[in-house]
Parts: C-alpha cells; structure tokens; sequence
C-alpha cells in the first residue's frame, strides 16, 4: 500500500516568534525553519508502516517556495521514498492545499493520506478535515494509535473526554496527535541517501488547482504580555483575591 | 542554562560565505555530492541531536559523575541510551572510510559536528572522540588483519577506543614509560603495567574497549626511542569476530575530579594481557603522534565548544538580568533597572568571548578544509605544504583555543555574577570542565614548547613561511583598500610584533634556549592572536562584499560580524605588543630567582 504524507515548512518550534513591525503576519525572514512537528509524527508512523511490511511505498508532498524542498528531505532522510514539491509563492490556506492534496490522491492513488492534526504556525486544524470531505473518504482524526489492516484501519483518538477507538474502511485521511509516536533522528547515513532520492516538482495552475486565498488577514498582534504578579500572604488572602479581583472562584 | 543552540549561521557563513566550502570540497574526488544540499541537512541533524539528547544530559551527568563498583563503571543516567542513538545514527562513523562501514565525510564537517557536541555535552563527547583518534592512529599505522578486525567496529562505534600513555611516574615526559611487552611467538605479545588517568578506559557504553598502549619491548633503546604501541582489546575477539574471551585488563578505579565527571578516568591494570603490534617496534611514538595529533586538534575544538556554550548563557543572563542602569540615558526606563547588556564592563566580557570564539571557528575550519583538500587532491608537494602548515597550527589551535574555552567560561561566570557561582545555573560546570583542556594531550605549556622547539625550527623555519606567506600575501594585496584599512593596518601591524617575536624566538634558541623556553607560552599567545586576526579581516572582508550586494534581509548579521571584527582589531589584537615585550625580555628575570627563595 502506498502512503502519501504531507509536510509543512514552518518556524521551528524553538524559534520565538515575533510579529512583523507592519502587523501583515510574523517575521519568517531569516528565522530557523523546519518541518511541522506533528508531521514529523506521520512521516514517522508511515515509515514504521513500511518497517512493519505494511506500506510499500511513502510519498512525501509539501507546498510553497522552493525551500520546502528542504522539508521533503528531511522527511527523505527519515525513511520516505520520494517527494513531490508543489511550487508557489502564493499564501496557501487550508482549503487549497487540500484541493491540491485531493489531486495528488486522484493520482497516486495511496491507501492512506497522512497529515498533522495541525501545523504548529497557523494552528488551523482543517486541512485532514477538508481532504477527506473532497475525497470523500473517512477520516481518523487526532490519530494516538493506529493498527493497519488490509482493508480497515483501528484508530484510537484523543478527544475531549478521553480516548476513543474508531474503525474506518481504506482508503482513508488520518492526522496524528502529538502521542502517535515519538519521531526518530535521521541517521547519517540517511541524509546521504536521501540527496539521491527524486523529488519531483509540479505547481498548483499545473494541477488544475486555484490556490486563491479564501479569507484576508486584516492584522497580525503580538499577545498581550503577562502583567507582573504579586504575592500574598495567606492562603486566606489568595481565596480572597481569587474571588473579589480575579472573580475566578 | 538555556538551552543550546548550535551557531548554524556562523557555521555557514564559515562554510560557505567565508570559505567557499561548497564549491572546493565538491570539486574533490568522491565528496562530489558534498554540497550546500548535504551539509546543512547534517549540520542540522546534528545540531537537534546535541540540543534534545546531548544537552539535557549534561548537568545531570555532571551531578551524578560516573560509578564504580567492582570493577564496572557505570556512565551516567541516560549516557549509554544517548551513546546508542548516537551510534546508531551513524555519527561515530563520520570521517571513517567507506571500507569500513564509515560515510567518509570531510573533516571540515566532522569538526563543526564535534564543535557542537562539545559545546552540548563535553564529558560525552570524549567517548566518541577518543574511538576517533584510535581510528586515525591503526587505520595509517595497524597491519592489514588488525585494520580488518578492528577498524570496521570503532567506524560503527560498537566498540570505543582509549589512548595508554600516562603511568604514576610518566606524565609529559613520555621516556619514563614502564609498562612492558613481552613477544609471543603468535606474533602478539603480552603486556604488563598500570596506566592512569584513562579516559574512557572502562565504561557501559559499549561491547568492547580497544587500548592504545605505549610500553617496552624488551632490551628496547632507554627513553623515548625505545617505545612501542600496542593495540590491547578488553575482550579478545573470537574468531567470529565477537567480543571473546575477558583479556588481562582491569580497571581498579576511577578519579575523583574538578570536572568531567561524566567521563570515566581510569586506572587500568595490564597483566599478562594480549596485545598487537602497531606499526613498527620501538616506533610507538610515531603511530602515537598521529593519534595525538587528531586529539590535539579534536582538543582544541572542545576549547571552542566550550567557549561558544558560554557565551549563549551569557548573553541570555545579560539579557534578562536587571541592575543599574546605564550611564547616560537608561535602556528601559519603564523597568526598575536596565538589563545588565547596558554596563560596558559586561559588553567587554561578552564581546571578548564572541570575537574569539567567532575567530577560532574561523580558523579551525580553515585549516580542516586545508587538510580535506591535500587528503583528497593536489600533488606531494600540496600535501606537504598542508602537513607543514597543520603541523604548525596544531599546538597553537590546541593551546589558544583551550586558553579561550576557560577564559570563556570564567567571563561566562562573572556576567553573571553571583549567580553563575551556584550551580543550577550550569556555567560553573563550564568553567570546571574546561580547565582539563588546558592539562591533556600535552599541558598548554607542553604545546609552547612543541611550537618552538619543534614547529620553528623544522626545515629550516619552512613550517612558519606556510603561514607567513598566505598572510603576507594577503596583506600586501589588501594594502591599499580603504574599506579594509581598519581591519588590515592592525593585522598588519600585529603580524610585524609576531615576525619580530620569531626572530627573537630563533635568536634565544641558538644562545641560550632556555630563554626560548620562558617567552614560549606568550609567543604561542601572540601566535592564535595573529592568526584568529588573520581570520577577523577576511570575514570582515567578507561581511562587507554581502553588504554591498544588498544582502538586505540579513543586514544586521553582516552588521554585527563587522563590529565584532573591529573590536577584536581594537581591543584584543592590541595585547600583541604586550606578548613582544615579553618574549623579547627573554628568561633573566626567571633564572635568576634562586630556586631556594621559591
Ligand atoms: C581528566 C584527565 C584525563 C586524562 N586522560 C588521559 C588519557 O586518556 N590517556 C592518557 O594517557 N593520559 C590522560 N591524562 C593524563 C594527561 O595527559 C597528563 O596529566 C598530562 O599529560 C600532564 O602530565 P602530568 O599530569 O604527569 O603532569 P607533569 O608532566 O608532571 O607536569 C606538571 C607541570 O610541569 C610542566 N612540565 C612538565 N614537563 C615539562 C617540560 N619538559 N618543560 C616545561 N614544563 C614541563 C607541565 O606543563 C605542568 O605544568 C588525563 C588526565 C586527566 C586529569
């Protein structure tokens, strides 16, 4: 089976982020980038679907500039087999890289699309959604288990209340929580490899896909900064302050 | 302490931008595919490695120190988990030869990975470091079955290697060596005596251990022309080729000491055990000088670590710290205080750290890609041309660079203050560590007397002219930029204070060497100084050409290397002319101090 796995390009989590002065986005000039921690989950999990005999195949696909290039090595170097870069300068929304996903599916045909439940720089949590709906396949989202038939796959999912295990038949979009697994190092020896391994490159008007933003960003602000605490003397005191001033309690 | 973070830009300023890497490493034969697309993705995974796995080990390695019980010691919590993703990543193997099993990477990039797991977790780093000198010593010294046998197994790092040189009786002074070999008539031979101060001598980190001995063969010449090395594995291999049968190797405790603690220093028993010659008999020393050669180096790239470790907790404690405020206008006057960054004593500190550390990257890699291009092209004449030059820099990189790691960590210290004394904030623990630097592989005082006991004088002073040259060439052609005068008139002029020290140097050797030997640590001082000032006016140089072609985006790295640049042409290099004064005094003042008045 084969195994289409999406990879994000996106500020690496140790980076702080800081807002451009003009308020239009955050500052990703000159800052360390890497690949979307929870998709380093699913290149993860797929190539331990391959170690287990269970895929054949990974294709690893990320979208945007050029230097996306780097995130599908990485995820190369982590053990998948080939890459597709889908090239733009456009900002790409959730909705057009799951059309652009949806293509690529029509076209490789894989038995399971991996995806982060979401990237660690827009935080959106739609994209697995979306695919699955123009697939129309079913989809197993906040995936912390996976145990992969041949025609179905049990998922255990992390939701509001606890775990919870689901079925559901292949072909099928799954998006992985953070304790899916725990991504392993690549190895020397893999980097060196993955230089060797294709990648090809295509873009979105290629593809037949519109990428045209859905939705304007009208201004980008830094979080309010924490205000000083203070300290209290009793117990009694903190009760008091949690009631009358936080008005928590 | 914050956590680490790999200098990644630095590195490839160093690489790319400073040096061209790149492009002359990939015009070598077989390091084609070494381009840009294959040393970030390394740097980059080795620089994660050291963060998440080396780092968070390092104070709690240094809390709980190696154990030792009967007979066995045991690493720290964590080391040997850490030691296996690190093997099984295939970093031990980095400049090992594809024959056997290694990726046969350049040194270049070898020594920015160890930079980075020296900087992140020193007291680990020598595991692996010292299996890396064994390699280089039985891969150019050991016979062909020795080279099957043993080589494939350290490249893999399923085994670690140890250097025996130090005995009760013999430090520096190698001659004084007592362990002996008695010939078998399989060819091996029977080795007895105790080692101490063993790095890595015994530890739970892998299979099997490999000791590099120095002993004596019988009737063997006296002194150091009598010493033959050894090759002494823990276990015998059978002849699967698997750790075999426990050989005569013991190891009877471990040191207690100011810093390393992660690192096992053994005392290690040889009795009766069986070892294998390397290389030829009562030419120890030779075989052993290229293991200490590689250490020397790989010595003074912890120096770097170290120093490059404190200065990212400096600046961080700089940053937040608030006391005081600024003289003149205050920095934040919506704070109680201005952060510490303000007070030009701190800015010294960090500063000083920065401008070193920046200029011993600089350096370092220099020479490496020097030594990576004569391994791999250019004709006898190049490779002796890179010989003599990395023979020249060796004791200087060594002895500099471990001189700036301590000072690093102690300037580290005192940015912080009081608070860098106590040690959860870990930069106590860098000054601790360091100062080992200074001791092993040949005391710093050791490797000013090698420059110019050795270095100078070889060939007729051909070692020195392989780096007077290049820089006299280069000032020559710069002379007349007066963008780069403010960078190439204090080189210049420092270069003049390290010509004149040579001289002087030369003179005092032939009269009375002794007064060589008394301005020899200072003559090495001035040395990396002129050196590392060297490296400051072509980064500079460099800086400046990114700036004029609108490299815009990154305006303020460009910026800050070209202020660095002249801080350390005004206030560091500077101290060259101090270094003359006193080399040229020669060694009066410390003969005539009459031994009884010490
Ligand atoms: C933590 C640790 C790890 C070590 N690891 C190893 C190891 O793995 N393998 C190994 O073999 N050894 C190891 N050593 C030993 C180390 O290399 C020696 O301690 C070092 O070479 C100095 O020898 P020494 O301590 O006997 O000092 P000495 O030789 O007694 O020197 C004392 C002082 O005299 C000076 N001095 C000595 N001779 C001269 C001279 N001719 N001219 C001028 N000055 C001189 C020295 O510079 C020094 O200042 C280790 C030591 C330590 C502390």
């Amino acid at each position: 089976m084969k195994v289409l796995v999406a990879v994000k390009r996106v500020v690496d989590y140790n980076v702080k982020i800081r807002v451009k002065s003009d308020n239009t986005g955050v500052e990703t000039a000159n800052v360390k980038m890497s690949m979307n921690p929870f998709d380093e989950i699913g290149v993860e999990e797929a190539v331990r679907l391959k170690e287990a005999g269970k895929a054949t195949e990974i294709v690893a696909v990320s979208m945007g500039p050029q230097a996306c290039q780097e995130t599908i090595r990485t995820a190369l170097a982590m053990g998948a087999d080939r890459g597709i870069l889908v090239l733009t300068d456009a900002e790409l929304q959730p909705l057009a890289v799951a059309k652009i996903l949806k293509v690529l599916c029509d076209k490789e045909q894989p038995g399971l699309v991996i995806l982060g439940k979401q990237a660690i720089d827009d935080d959106c949590n739609q994209t697995g959604q979306m695919l699955a709906a123009l697939l129309d396949w079913p989809q197993a989202t906040f995936a912390s288990k996976l145990e992969l038939g041949v025609s179905d796959a049990r998922v255990t999912r992390e939701i509001d209340g606890g775990l919870e295990t689901i079925t559901v038949t292949l072909p099928a979009v799954l998006t992985t929580d953070l304790r899916l697994n725990e991504p392993r190092y690549a190895s020397l020896p893999n980097i060196m490899k993955a230089k060797k391994k294709p990648i090809d490159t295509v873009d979105p008007a290629s593809l037949g896909v519109d990428v045209a933003p859905r939705l304007s960003t009208l201004k980008v602000n830094e979080p309010a900064k924490r205000q000083a605490g203070v300290k209290v003397a009793t117990v009694a005191d903190l009760v008091a302050k949690l009631k009358t001033e936080a008005k928590v309690i | 302490m914050q956590p680490y973070h790999a200098p990644l830009r630095d590195m490839r300023f160093v690489l790319y931008e400073l040096l061209g890497a790149d492009r002359q490493l990939s015009a070598l034969p077989g390091w084609e595919e070494v381009t840009a697309d294959l040393i970030d993705p390394i740097l980059d995974e080795a620089a994660k490695f050291c963060r998440e796995v080396l780092f968070p080990l390092n104070r709690s390695g240094d809390e709980e120190g190696c154990r030792f019980e009967n007979g066995v010691v045991r690493t720290p919590k964590g080391f040997k988990a850490a030691y296996d993703l690190f093997r099984q990543g295939g970093w031990t193997g980095l400049m090992a030869a594809g024959a056997d099993g290694g990726q046969e990477l350049p040194r270049l990039l070898g020594q920015m990975v160890s930079e980075m797991i020296c900087s992140a977790n020193l007291a680990f780093g020598i595991y692996p470091g010292l299996s890396q000198g064994a390699y280089a010593a039985l891969a150019v010294h050991g016979d062909e079955a020795l080279k099957r046998a043993y080589l494939p197994k350290l490249a893999s790092g399923d085994w670690t290697g140890t250097m025996c040189l130090t005995e009760p009786q013999c430090g520096t002074d190698l001659g004084l060596i007592r362990t002996r070999a008695q010939p078998q008539e399989d060819g091996s031979a029977r080795i007895t005596g105790t080692k101490i101060f063993i790095s890595a001598g015994e530890h739970d980190l892998a299979d099997n251990i490999l000791h590099l001995v120095l002993a004596r063969l019988p009737d063997a010449p006296k002194g150091i022309k009598g010493i033959s090395l050894f090759l002494v594995p823990k276990f015998v291999p059978g002849p699967d080729g698997r750790p075999g049968r426990p050989n005569g190797v013991a190891c009877s405790a471990i040191e207690h000491k100011m810093g390393i603690n992660a690192s096992a220093t053994c005392v290690i028993h040889f009795d009766d055990a069986t070892g294998y010659l390397v290389g030829e008999p009562n030419k120890g020393m030779r075989a052993m000088f290229r293991m200490m050669n590689e250490a020397r180096l790989a010595v003074g790239i912890q120096g770097l670590g170290l120093a490059e470790a404190a200065y990212q907790g400096a600046v961080a404690y700089a940053r937040e710290r608030q006391q005081g405020r600024a003289l003149g206008k205050p920095s934040r006057p919506d704070l109680p205080a201005d952060p510490i960054l303000v007070h030009p004593d701190v800015r010294r500190m960090l500063l000083t750290i920065r401008a070193k550390t920046e200029g011993a990257r600089a350096l370092a890699a220099w020479v490496a890609l020097e030594m990576d291009k004569a391994a791999r092209g250019g004709d006898r004449a190049r490779r002796e041309e890179t010989e003599d030059l990395a023979a020249l820099l060796t004791p200087i990189i060594k002895a500099s660079f471990t001189d700036m790691g301590f000072e690093a960590a102690n300037l580290g210290v005192q940015v912080m203050g009081g608070h860098g004394y106590i040690r959860e904030h870990g930069m106590e623990q860098l000054v601790r560590d360091a100062r080992i630097t200074l001791l092993y592989e040949g005391t710093n005082g050791v490797q000013a007397l090698d420059l110019i006991g050795r270095k100078l004088t070889a060939h007729g002073g051909r070692f020195l002219r392989r780096f007077f040259h290049p820089l006299d060439a280069y000032l020559a052609a710069k002379a007349g930029d007066p963008a780069l005068a403010e960078f190439v008139q204090p080189l210049a002029k420092a270069f003049g204070r390290l010509q004149q020290a040579s001289a002087a140097i030369a003179l005092q050797g032939l009269k009375n060497p002794s007064d060589a030997a008394a301005g020899a640590a200072d003559y090495l001082r001035l040395f990396g100084l002129v050196a590392m000032g060297f490296q400051w006016a072509r980064m500079a140089e460099t800086a400046l050409a990114a700036l004029a072609e609108g490299q815009g985006g990154e305006a303020d790295f460009y910026q800050a290397k070209l202020a660095t640049a002249r801080f350390f042409m005004a206030r560091l290099l500077p101290e060259c002319g101090a270094l003359l004064a006193t080399v040229a005094e020669g060694g009066k003042t410390l003969a005539d101090f009459p031994d009884r008045a010490f």
